[in-house]
């Protein structure tokens, strides 16, 4: 039982009373947020990343885990409450929990939200725990070539499940890979694309794009398009459910979980992904489909516990391996560098109390959300009814204070208004940001793996193809493109993303 | 003769491929060296010209397809919002985080439509005070936070 061993590791790290209040801090942050719409998780990471430098790194990544998971829980309340997702992994759960909320079942539509995040935040720290050590056994025999491929088809399926167009999201990814390069290359000491700018030399700071990209733009882009919201006001009451719903809802969170935990582990997979899939399961398997989109039970249930999964089981990727497959986990890659923790399968065995610490946190900080949540809704709707036009300047001052603060400069924080324009330029054009932060993390590892791997294999290129794990990572890629190039799935896929 | 059916994405191929071959112009003057001993002008000359090849072909394709019209540009909020956190950044080093706070809230909440002087004001000074607390006394950052004044 060497899994209770590294869990019983990690429950004493994460029960020391400093991490166990960052895991509060962040919980409850990522609810806010979740609450909040017109701030997501990447652009709080950004904001907040600054202020870990003088954590210690395990409650640094403590916290700011907490900020996702906890977005799960804060963006179901107003996808309930007001048919307005805080959260994009939310938004299927406007369909029915803000019907059931029309229908004077507000509590219960919050109760499963609130149960099926807990129960798939448990079986999700499970699989982490459970799966994470063979992977980063597997992980640890990958040579340069390997590494390379698993980048490769890593990024190619965060292309793949962007929203929209395929090409444009491929374009982004080279467009971070380039940005990502800025710098003073290590191999050679050339300073790349820097412009003669000192502050250049060193490359571009994560949390200056990822702030820009997400967190400035998004705030533009609200601001052009007026607000309207509409409070659900009637008193919130019944937080139980009957035994006829709890009957619906649990094969439905069941399910949920399965898909949550599948679809996070893959690459470009996540939260969002998971909610929509499970959305559609439960609609098919449901025995009376018409129900759906009038407040079905189901319909909340199975998403609201995917996402949560999702969430969760994404970090597998990063602590195992050390690829990010979604912008969240991005970020965490920037964490985890400010702390000079190289993420991949070392961090286990080189780190083990911030590993199993992290994974222990997760389950923690799922059990505080469950207690905490429903109480505190009361404070999360009142929030709401702070207008946007007095949020925003705030947002914007946090980030600003918060960029300023990464290396004291005024440099950075005009480096984040250029990619927040760029960001509103890209919004404007239908491109995506995720897939540009993705490059942007990877573009260093990428081509330092592409070196190694033709530098060992004297310049041929068909090292990629010799190698069986290498192969076949790039056959899954080249897979992924073919099939979603196929007209019928493309037309698909296009459905799917409009529903 | 040919029209443009999708402006959207012909801007958005222009640009593109706008940014690839400004990458090659830039990354011109690195050595590329060879395959098993890449120069620091490899990899970049590699994602140029792939930017390049994809930024032309969505020019191309939109040039066949009908598609998205060129959306409207948020003037307003992008001048306001960007110009408040520029404004912050110039001035934070020797103006303090105090002052510059309020400037901040107070150019920023320009950019909605429903700005209201009185409201602004109020946010701004209180907003002051809690990151003064939370930065410069809570986290100890450092940024001076009253006026810094040379002499």
């Amino acid at each position: 039982m060497e899994l209770l061993g590294h869990l019983a590791t990690g429950f004493g790290v994460a029960l020391t009373p400093i991490n166990v209040i960052y895991a509060l801090v962040g919980a409850l942050l990522g609810t806010l947020i979740g609450v909040l719409p017109g701030i997501g998780p990447v652009a709080t990471i950004a904001m907040l990343l600054p202020t870990t430098y003088v954590l210690p790194p395990v409650s640094a990544l403590i916290m700011l885990a907490g900020i996702y998971y906890g977005a799960q829980y804060g963006g179901s309340t107003t996808s309930i409450l007001i048919n307005m997702p805080g959260e994009t992994s939310s938004a299927v759960t406007c369909l029915d929990g803000y019907q059931m909320a029309r229908k004077g079942q507000a509590g219960a539509a919050l109760s499963i939200a609130a149960i099926g995040s807990f129960f798939a935040g448990c079986v999700a720290t499970v699989l982490v725990a459970a799966v994470s050590t063979p992977l980063s056994e597997l992980a640890l025999k990958f040579g340069p070539a390997e590494y390379f491929s698993l980048m490769v088809l890593g990024l190619i399926g965060a292309t793949v499940l962007a929203h929209g167009s395929l090409i444009k999201a491929i374009a982004m990814v080279i467009l971070g890979l380039l940005l990502g390069i800025v710098g003073t290359d290590v191999n050679s000491g050339v300073a790349r694309f820097d412009f003669g700018i000192p502050e250049l030399s060193d490359g571009i700071g994560v949390v200056s794009v990822a702030m820009g990209l997400f967190g400035f733009s998004e705030i533009i882009m609200n601001l052009e398009s007026s607000e309207k919201r509409e409070l659900l006001t009637s008193k919130i009451k019944g937080f139980w459910l009957t035994k006829q719903q709890f009957r619906a809802a649990a094969p439905a969170v069941l399910r949920g979980t399965g898909i949550g935990s599948v679809l996070g582990i893959l690459p470009g997979g996540g939260a969002m992904l998971s909610a929509f899939a499970s959305y559609a399961v439960e609609k098919k398997l449901a025995k009376d489909p018409s129900q759906f989109g009038k407040g079905a039970i189901q319909g909340v249930a199975g998403p609201e516990s995917a996402n949560n999964a999702g969430a969760q089981t994404s970090f597998i990727p990063l602590l195992t391996l050390g690829i990010p497959e979604n912008a969240v986990m991005a970020m965490m890659v920037g964490a985890m560098t400010i702390h000079n923790i190289q993420p991949g399968p070392q961090v286990m065995t080189s780190n083990p109390s911030l590993f199993w610490g992290l994974i222990a946190s997760m389950w923690l900080g799922n059990l505080m959300l469950v207690v905490l949540n429903l109480p505190l809704i009361g404070m999360w709707i009142k929030l709401l009814t702070v207008p946007y036009r007095m949020l925003y300047p705030a947002i914007l001052l946090f980030c600003s204070i918060g960029v300023y603060t990464v290396n004291n400069t005024s440099f950075d924080v005009m480096q984040t208004a250029f990619f927040g324009f760029i960001g509103v330029v890209f919004a404007k054009l239908a491109c995506e940001p995720a897939p540009l932060l993705l490059g942007f993390v990877l573009g260093p590892m990428m081509e330092e793996n592409l070196r190694r791997a033709l530098l060992l294999s004297r310049g041929d290129p068909f090292v990629f193809a010799q190698r069986p794990i290498s192969a076949g990572l790039l056959i899954a890629a080249v897979l992924l493109i073919v099939v979603i190039g196929l007209p019928n799935i493309r037309k698909k896929r296009e459905e799917a993303f409009q529903e | 003769m040919i029209r443009i059916r999708n402006a959207r994405d012909f801007c958005g191929g222009l640009l593109l491929t706008a940014f690839g071959v400004f990458a090659l112009v830039l990354a011109h003057g690195y050595p590329t060296g060879s395959a098993a001993r890449m120069g620091p002008g490899y990899f970049p000359n590699m994602l140029g010209m792939l930017l390049v090849a994809i930024g032309a072909t969505l020019v191309v394709t939109s040039l066949r397809r009908d598609g998205a019209r060129l959306p409207r540009w948020p003037w307003r909020p992008t001048v306001v919002v960007l110009g408040a956190v520029v404004t912050f950044g110039a001035i934070v080093p020797w103006a303090g985080l105090a002052l510059s706070t309020v400037a901040l809230v107070f150019i920023a909440s320009a950019a909605s439509h429903e700005f209201r002087l009185r409201e602004a004001a109020v946010s701004g000074i209180a907003l002051a005070v809690l990151a003064v607390l939370v930065f410069g006394v809570g986290l100890k950052i450092q940024l001076p936070i009253w006026p810094v004044f040379f002499g």
